[in-house]
């Protein structure tokens, strides 16, 4: 936990998002606060990692969707050596799938390794990056 | 089904030292690789008309004509994934041989990954250049996921849990590579086996998933392999390693490394996919397989491609390990060179070198009655023969 307090006083360190034509909307949302996917505007279909063309229709008119923000914790793993960097201790790394049927590379935070249940539940937050940005992270929730 | 055309086989491996720093360019690491093969073959370079690697390698082939006098390629090819594509070399030369496209193709693959890039550092810029198949590395990287062994761990542990596969469990996998790589003059780990308690003390890579001793080296170096016809292959200097099936698989929302987004993690659907491709192509089980190179990165790796390839039930793996089966009088000797781990990482491709040497009876740890042998990197595979 104090960690976290000192990521929210002291200035961020965490990378930022490498930023492609493709994703960018995914971390611009983030940044604003919201958790978004993309969506065919055809046929409704929602994929991750996003990508220009459905696979299932073949329609290249995608629609932002807004997500729950509300998931399931599948896994999760703790990056020792060599450190990350931008991590002043290793983050929990984890895979959460979502509600709505995707799954995220993301961070657990309000939790100690020792305390992570199978399959928790878990909600989003955002966490600053060193460039003014956001990235989602996610939280157990009971 | 066999596939049309020419039948075809390896008739020429060839390597350099394996080391930390070889001193030298890459392109040069790369000529003296293709040389070796040439001369283990009997067949002169400038007769080479055909050139296939992986992303990421950066001698091309441009640099090698310069080099080994070649008069002038038919046939080239680089195949995206870095790693991931060591066997799907060996299935394109094929295909270009089978067709006609060319006559003498040469695969290789040749870096100073130790002393110049060190893929075990935190990623940032050239893995993820455009075009080599890591472009969703970049939902990893904020999140403190930098390195592979982080990126192949997450997904490891699915499968882990799904099977009470420990740590411990792995350690064995790690004990068995380094004795064979103990053996094997070649191996930088050479005369330097470890034992079980060595494995688990070694340092937290990825916990609760790997340890240093469960990744495999940087390295520097460079192999080569000389893929012709059969017919041709008969007449050179070596007993030809016929190659009875070859094939790559990436199946939809399957992808190297950050390989996360199928919906079944305790299985890889791309082992699964080549594995299906070379039994019904080969018109062989897992039976007749008397040895397997499975790329080995990380030793997490080898148990699901056993798993995939049928050679024990899902979730079987460790006790096919524990039981002594990938030791040489087991059921399957595997990375029977000491691996990725312990032989030395140049991306798969001496692994592949491996395989050819047990066909040919020329391994120094030889399986007995060798008649076929698995060469897989999950993404890809081949099946290998002796004549």
């Amino acid at each position: 936990m104090e960690a976290e307090l000192s990521d929210a006083v002291a200035a961020p360190t965490r990378p930022d998002p490498i930023e492609t034509a493709d994703t960018a909307f995914f971390w611009a949302a983030a940044t604003r606060g919201e958790l978004v996917g993309l969506a065919c505007a055809d046929c409704g279909d929602l994929a991750h990692p996003p990508r220009p063309m459905c696979p299932r229709c073949l329609s290249t008119r995608r629609h932002e969707v807004k997500l729950s923000g509300h998931g399931r914790l599948l896994t999760w793993i703790l990056p020792r050596h060599p450190a990350p960097l931008g991590f002043a201790e290793p983050p929990i790394v984890a895979l959460v799938d979502l509600d709505e049927g995707i799954r995220l590379v993301t961070n657990l935070v309000g939790v100690a390794p020792d305390a992570i249940e199978p399959r928790m539940r878990v909600a989003v937050e955002f966490t600053p990056t060193a460039g003014g940005k956001a990235v989602p992270v996610f939280r157990p929730v009971r | 089904m066999a596939r049309e055309g020419r039948e075809t086989a390896i008739a020429g491996i060839g390597q350099t030292e394996f080391s930390k720093r070889s001193g030298r360019s890459e392109l040069q690491l790369a000529a003296e690789a293709v040389k070796a093969a040439c001369d283990d073959a009997g067949v002169p370079p400038a007769e080479i008309d055909g050139l296939v690697t992986f992303s990421l390698d950066p001698s091309d082939e441009i640099g090698l004509i310069r080099c080994l006098g070649i008069r002038d390629l038919a046939f080239t090819t680089r195949i995206p994934g870095g790693g991931a594509a060591s066997v799907a070399t060996i299935a394109q030369a094929r295909a270009a041989v089978a067709s006609g496209a060319a006559d003498v193709v040469v695969c290789w693959r040749a870096m100073n990954e130790r002393s110049e890039y060190r893929f075990g550092r935190p990623q940032a810029g050239g893995m993820f250049a455009p075009g080599n198949g890591t472009s969703s590395l970049l939902w990893c990287m904020p999140f403190g996921a930098q390195t592979p062994g982080s990126w192949a761990a997450l997904g490891a542990r699915v499968y882990m849990d799904a099977f009470g596969v420990t740590n411990h469990d792995l350690g064995r996998l790690s004990v068995i590579e380094r004795a064979y790589a103990a053996k094997n003059p070649a191996a930088w780990f050479f005369e330097k086996p470890i034992a079980l308690e060595d494995h688990q003390a070694s340092r937290w890579v990825v916990e609760p998933v790997l340890r240093l001793l469960d990744c495999c080296q940087e390295s520097d170096g460079g192999v080569a392999l000389l893929v012709t016809t059969l017919e041709r292959a008969r007449r050179l200097r070596q007993p030809p390693a016929r190659l009875l099936a070859a094939t790559q698989s990436i199946p939809f929302d399957v992808e190297v490394i950050s390989n996360y987004y199928h919906d079944d993690l305790t299985v890889m659907p791309e082992a699964m996919g080549t594995a299906r491709r070379l039994w019904e192509e080969s018109g062989l089980s897992p039976r007749h397989i008397q040895a397997a190179m499975l790329y080995d990165a990380f030793t997490p790796q080898v148990l699901m491609q056993l798993e995939a390839f049928g050679f024990c039930g899902r979730g079987e793996a460790k006790d096919f390990i524990a039981a002594g089966e990938i030791e040489l009088g087991g059921r399957l000797p595997v990375n029977t060179h000491g691996g990725l781990l312990g032989e030395a990482y140049i991306h798969g491709m001496n692994s592949i070198a491996e395989g050819v040497r047990q066909v040919r009876g020329q391994s120094a740890n030889q399986a007995r009655g060798v008649e076929h042998v698995l060469v897989s990197c999950a993404m890809a595979g081949a099946i290998l023969g002796r004549v």
